[in-house]
């Protein structure tokens, strides 16, 4: 069979974060992780091209997917592989995209990320095979990816056996009453107040109450909080860059400004240079100081909490939430200013 | 909350939200000169704590009004 493989930007060698705004392009043979699969899939399949785009432009621009197409049916593609993602979500994007622009032409197609990639639903009705969380698990998902594609070369179909994403089953069964009744029951039940009752319930987030407003700012004790990772250079107490498991506290009493070279951020999702070059600019200190001069600001609290939200599964982020407020409670701070990347 | 992703923000229910200029900036703008930029995080600041002198019972944008561009 001849694949057609797609990476991005930093798995091609094309570069980091200062080429995630290059547009698709086509290269010959295998590159990177495709020298592994390669291997792994044995001479009956061979990988023709690699396709790449950077993972800027592939999230930002609708067109890409189409051009990507493109290109592989140009290299005669008979199979499309895209990834492994594993949990990056602007890449696990760009590659659901891909699949699914691929499957609805009528050229199978394949992609492989975590389950927990947010770019997953884009995937459409194309298979994605379960990758691991991060790059160090490689191997062990090239070589899931490798049997899955020897098994839709052989046309058959993936099950959850073959690392397979299932999506939630629909299971058919017989109701009393036809929908149109159904519905006009569940109008009249949210007429009479209730909120609640639904036939398909939609995941999502909590519902965050919103907390009483302050007085006044200028007689309000107020904290500065962030998920983008300032830490003291260096990280001497070794915050994650991803996938945080804990927060950190750092002083700021007496301190005007954070200092360029005395603070940095370790966040793994985004370029730091601009945050580096001026760290206030993740943690506005030199801001809240001025105005706490002039009166604006009751107190500013005396130290920062800090984590990196970048991969930070929802759950532990809620924990994080919950016990920095708790902590801002007890210190007696009203409000809490929070900068997110 | 002071973002770039202002969407996101509405849609997890982030109470009150100051929408800033670039994901790896919240509250800065690195096109600016520095006494613009200065001058912008102070604003971006005042937004805020406007937000939170100020009842609200959904998600909330507190949008900042600005002289402070790079082309101005």
């Amino acid at each position: 069979m001849r694949i057609v493989h797609y990476l991005n930007q930093f798995y091609a060698g094309l570069g980091g974060e200062e080429t995630a705004g290059i547009g698709p392009r086509m290269l010959d043979g295998t590159v990177g992780p495709g020298r592994l699969l390669a291997q792994l899939l044995g001479d009956q399949h061979q990988i023709v091209a690699t396709i790449v785009c950077g993972d800027n432009h592939a999230a930002s621009n609708a067109t890409a997917s189409q051009e990507l197409l493109d290109l592989a049916r140009g290299a005669g593609a008979e199979l499309v592989v895209a990834g492994p993602a594993f949990g990056s979500g602007r890449y696990g994007l760009a590659c659901a995209r891909l699949v699914a622009a691929a499957d609805a032409a009528g050229l199978p197609a394949l992609a492989t990320m975590h389950p927990d990639n947010p770019g997953i639903t884009d995937a459409g009705t194309a298979p994605v095979v379960a990758a691991g969380a991060t790059a160090r698990e490689m191997r062990p998902t090239l070589q899931r990816v490798a049997a899955a594609i020897a098994k839709l070369a052989a046309g058959a179909t993936l099950t959850a056996g073959d690392g397979l994403v299932v999506k939630a089953a629909r299971i058919g069964r017989l109701v009393e009453q036809r929908a149109a009744a159904r519905a006009v029951e569940l109008v009249l039940r949210r007429l009479a107040g209730d909120q609640q009752s639904t036939e398909v319930p939609v995941g999502g987030f909590d519902a965050v109450e919103p907390a009483a407003p302050v007085d006044k700012a200028a007689s309000a004790t107020v904290a500065l909080v962030t998920e983008g990772a300032v830490v003291p250079a260096g990280n001497p107490d070794r915050l994650e860059s991803a996938r945080a498991t804990r927060w950190l506290r750092y002083q700021i009493e007496g301190v005007d400004a954070l200092a360029s070279g005395e603070w940095e951020s370790v966040a793994g999702g985004f370029a730091t240079t601009a945050a580096n070059a001026d760290p206030n600019r993740l943690l506005p200190l030199d801001a809240a100081r001025t105005l706490e001069r002039e009166g604006a600001i009751g107190r500013l609290h005396g130290e920062f909490m800090v984590t990196v939200g970048n991969g930070t599964p929802v759950a532990t982020a809620r924990r994080f939430g919950v016990e920095w407020a708790a902590e801002l409670r007890k210190a007696g701070v009203q409000a809490a200013i929070l900068t997110a990347t | 909350m002071i973002t770039n992703l202002v969407t996101i923000a509405e849609q997890v229910g982030a109470p009150r939200i100051v929408p800033g200029r670039g994901i790896p900036y919240p509250s800065g703008d690195p096109n600016l000169s520095p006494q613009a930029e200065q001058a912008w995080r102070r604003r971006l600041v005042q937004r805020a704590l406007d937000a939170v002198a100020t009842a609200v019972e959904h998600p909330t944008i507190f949008e900042v009004d600005v002289v402070e561009r790079a082309d101005a």
